[in-house]
C-alpha cells in the first residue's frame, strides 16, 4: 500500500534528476532557470488543483494570494529599517537583538536592515492565512457562476492594490529581493552559481506539496471533500460542516500559492504586478481544467508542460490568449480534462493484455 | 420524555401551509410511519426535522434537548441519519467508500492530521474501513463494496444509502420513503432490512406512501393530510379509521 504511494513520487524525483543531469550533459543548463519558476507555479496548481477538483469549488483569484505572499516577502525583505533603528525606535532594537532581521549591502555599498527572510516568510503566510479566511468565509456561501465572480472581484482588488501603491513600487513592482537562505549553504535566490541548487529546492517544495495534498486527498478529509463535490446536501445530512472544510480547503490552497509567491520572489529577486493579474488566475485555472480537475497528477503535468512551454516564449505574444483557447476548448470537448484516469485505465488495460 | 418529541410543527411556504401544527413522539425502539397522500407534508416535515428546512413555529425536541435551527451536520452528530427520497449517494465514489463518509461523525482526523498521514488517523481510518464493510456485510451488499455506487440497481443503491446513514450509529434513523421506485420485491427486500436495523436497536422514522410497507413493518402510524394530523395510532387502527379510507379512497359524491 505504502510503497505503490510512494512509488510514483520516486519516479519522478528520478525523471527531475536526469532532466537536470541531461541539461548538464547538453550544455542546456539555461533551462534549470525556467524549469526551477515552473515547479513553483506548479506548487499553486495543485493547490488549486485541492479546490476546483476535489472540493468543487472555483477561485478566480488565485493569482492574488500569490502576490500577497510574493509583495509581504519582498517588502519586507526589502524595506530599509536602518533609519528607524537610528531613531532609537525600541521594537526595531529588540528585533535586531534577537536576530530577526538581516543586515546587507545594498547595490551602492551603503549597509541596509531589513527582516530577515524567515521571518518574512511566517508573516507573509499568517497574511495570507487572515486574509483567505476574511475572503473565504462570505464568499464560499456563493455557488457556481457567483462564487467564480466573487472570487475575480478579490483578484482584481489585489492587483488594482499592487499597482496603485507606492511601497509596492507601482508598475514596477519591488526589485533586488534578497535571496532566502533556508539552510546555512542553501539559498533561494537567482545567483547563476546557485541554479542547480535551486532547481532542486523547488522541486522539492514541489514533490513535497504534493505528497502532503495526496495525503489529504486520501484521508477522512479527502473524502469528505468529494462528498460535498458530488452532493453538499448529502455530505451535509452525514455530518460533514460542508463551510468549514471549504473554507479551510481554500485556506490550504491559498497557503500553497503563497509559498509559491514566496519562494519565486526570492528566486526571481523581485515581483511585479502583472503576477497578480486576472490572467494569472485563469491561466491556473485552466491548467487545473485541462489536467482533469480531480487529478493532482494531471495538474502537476499540465502545470510542469505549459508554463515551461510558456515561460520559453514558445506561446509568443499570444500567451495568454493561448490558455482562455485552452480553457474553451477543454470545457467544450474534454471537460473531464485530457489527463482523466479513464485514459491512463486504457492505456493500463492495453498494456496488460499484451 | 420520549425519544424525539415534534411539538406543534409548523412550515409555511408563502400563502402554503406545508405543516400545520403537528404534534407526535417517537419512542425508542420503534418502527413509526408517516403517511399521508402526495402533497401531505411528509417529505417537509422531515426536512424540518433534519434541519434541511427551517420552521416557521414550534419545536423539535431529541433526547430532550431542541435541535430546531441547527444545521444539518450538527443535528447529523447528534444521532439523527437520514437517507433521501431520491437517493443521494456520492458519484465516483465506491459503494464502501460512501459508507465511509457516513463515519465522518464518529472520526475525527482533521486536514493536518491528514496531510502528515499521522499515525492515530492512519489506525482510525482502518477502523472506518472495518466497520463500513461490516455494515454492508449486514445490509447484504458486500459483494459490491468496490463497485461504483451510483452504477449499482436502485433497490442496491438504497441499501448502500441505508449502510451509509447506518455508519454514524445514530440512536435514530430517519427513512425518506425508502421503498420509492422500488419493485414489489425490492420492497419486500427493504421491509425486511429495515426491520432488521430495528433489531438492531436504531429507532426508525419513516415517510412512506406504499400502504403495504408501512402496514407490515411499523409499530405505530401517523396520517398526515393537507400538513395536517389526522390520526395517530397502530396499523390495524389506521387501516380501520374512517378519515384515513376516505383520504385514501375518496368520498362517494351523492
Amino acid at each position: 500500500m505504502k510503497a505503490r504511494k510512494f512509488f510514483p513520487i520516486l519516479l519522478l524525483l528520478l525523471v527531475l534528476i536526469v532532466v537536470q543531469q541531461l541539461t548538464r550533459l547538453t550544455g542546456t543548463a539555461y533551462y534549470l532557470t525556467q524549469m526551477t519558476m515552473t515547479a513553483y507555479y506548479a506548487l499553486l496548481v495543485i493547490g488549486l488543483c485541492l479546490v476546483m477538483g476535489y472540493a468543487g469549488q472555483i477561485s478566480l483569484g488565485h493569482a492574488g494570494f500569490f502576490a500577497i505572499g510574493g509583495y509581504t516577502s519582498a517588502v519586507l525583505t526589502t524595506f530599509d529599517l536602518t533609519p528607524l533603528l537610528d531613531k532609537g525606535n525600541s521594537a526595531i532594537g529588540f528585533l535586531t537583538t534577537n536576530g530577526l532581521l538581516a543586515e546587507r549591502q545594498s547595490l551602492y555599498g551603503e549597509s541596509l536592515l531589513s527582516v530577515n527572510p524567515w521571518l518574512a516568510c511566517v508573516a507573509a503566510l499568517l497574511l495570507t492565512i487572515i486574509i483567505a479566511f476574511c475572503i473565504g468565509i462570505p464568499v464560499l456561501k456563493l455557488k457556481g457562476h457567483y462564487l467564480a465572480m466573487a472570487t475575480l472581484g478579490f483578484g482584481i482588488i489585489i492587483y488594482r492594490v499592487a499597482l496603485a501603491t507606492e511601497i509596492f513600487g507601482g508598475a514596477d513592482g519591488i526589485s533586488a529581493v534578497p535571496g532566502f537562505p533556508l539552510l546555512p549553504g542553501i539559498v533561494v535566490s537567482g545567483d547563476f552559481s546557485n541554479r542547480v541548487q535551486n532547481y532542486y529546492i523547488a522541486c522539492c517544495l514541489l514533490l513535497l506539496g504534493f505528497l502532503l495534498l495526496q495525503n489529504l486527498i486520501d484521508s477522512r478529509v479527502g473524502r469528505a471533500l468529494r462528498a460535498i463535490h458530488g452532493s453538499e446536501e448529502a455530505a451535509n445530512a452525514m455530518g460533514v460542516n460542508t463551510a468549514r472544510y471549504k473554507l479551510y480547503t481554500f485556506v490550504v490552497s491559498a497557503v500553497f500559492a503563497a509559498l509559491a509567491g514566496i519562494f519565486l520572489t526570492h528566486y526571481n529577486g523581485g515581483i511585479g504586478p502583472s503576477e497578480a493579474g486576472i490572467m494569472k488566475s485563469v491561466r491556473y485555472v485552466a491548467i487545473v481544467a485541462i489536467g482533469g480537475m480531480a487529478n493532482l497528477w494531471g495538474a502537476l503535468t499540465m502545470a510542469a508542460v505549459l508554463n515551461f512551454l510558456s515561460l520559453r516564449g514558445m506561446f509568443g505574444s499570444y500567451d495568454d490568449a493561448v490558455f482562455g483557447v485552452i480553457l474553451i476548448i477543454i470545457m467544450l470537448f474534454a471537460p473531464q480534462g485530457l489527463l482523466r484516469r479513464q485514459v491512463w485505465q486504457f492505456f493500463k488495460k492495453s498494456g496488460s493484455d499484451n | 420524555m420520549s425519544l424525539l418529541d415534534i411539538k406543534d410543527v409548523k412550515k409555511q411556504f408563502g400563502g402554503l401551509q406545508a405543516v400545520s401544527e403537528v404534534s407526535f413522539a417517537v419512542e425508542k425502539g420503534m418502527i413509526k410511519a408517516v403517511i399521508g397522500p402526495n402533497g401531505a407534508g411528509k417529505t417537509t416535515l422531515f426536512n424540518l426535522i433534519s434541519g434541511n428546512l427551517p420552521l416557521t413555529s414550534g419545536a423539535i425536541f431529541f433526547e430532550d434537548k431542541p435541535i430546531h435551527g441547527l444545521q444539518p451536520y450538527q443535528i447529523a452528530q447528534r444521532g439523527i441519519s437520514r437517507t433521501f427520497q431520491n437517493i443521494k449517494l456520492f458519484p465516483g465514489m465506491t459503494a464502501v467508500e460512501n459508507v465511509m463518509i457516513g463515519r465522518h461523525t464518529r472520526s475525527r482526523a482533521g486536514f493536518l492530521a491528514g496531510m502528515f498521514h499521522l499515525p492515530a488517523a492512519r489506525r482510525e481510518e482502518r477502523e472506518i474501513r472495518e466497520k463500513s464493510l461490516a455494515l454492508l456485510e449486514l445490509l447484504e451488499i458486500s459483494q459490491f463494496a468496490d463497485v461504483e455506487a451510483t452504477s449499482l440497481a436502485f433497490g442496491q443503491q438504497r441499501a448502500v444509502e441505508f449502510a451509509r446513514a447506518l455508519a454514524s450509529e445514530p440512536t435514530i434513523l430517519l427513512l425518506d420513503e425508502p421503498a420509492a421506485g422500488l419493485n414489489i420485491y425490492e420492497t419486500a427486500e427493504i421491509a425486511r432490512l429495515i426491520t432488521k436495523i430495528r433489531d438492531q436497536g436504531i429507532t426508525v422514522l419513516l415517510v412512506e406512501h406504499d400502504m403495504s410497507l408501512v402496514m407490515d413493518i411499523s409499530d405505530e402510524i401517523v396520517v398526515l393530510s393537507f400538513g395536517q394530523k389526522i390520526a395517530e395510532d397502530v396499523p390495524g387502527a389506521i387501516q380501520q379509521n374512517q378519515e384515513v379510507i376516505q383520504i385514501y379512497l375518496g368520498t362517494a359524491d351523492a
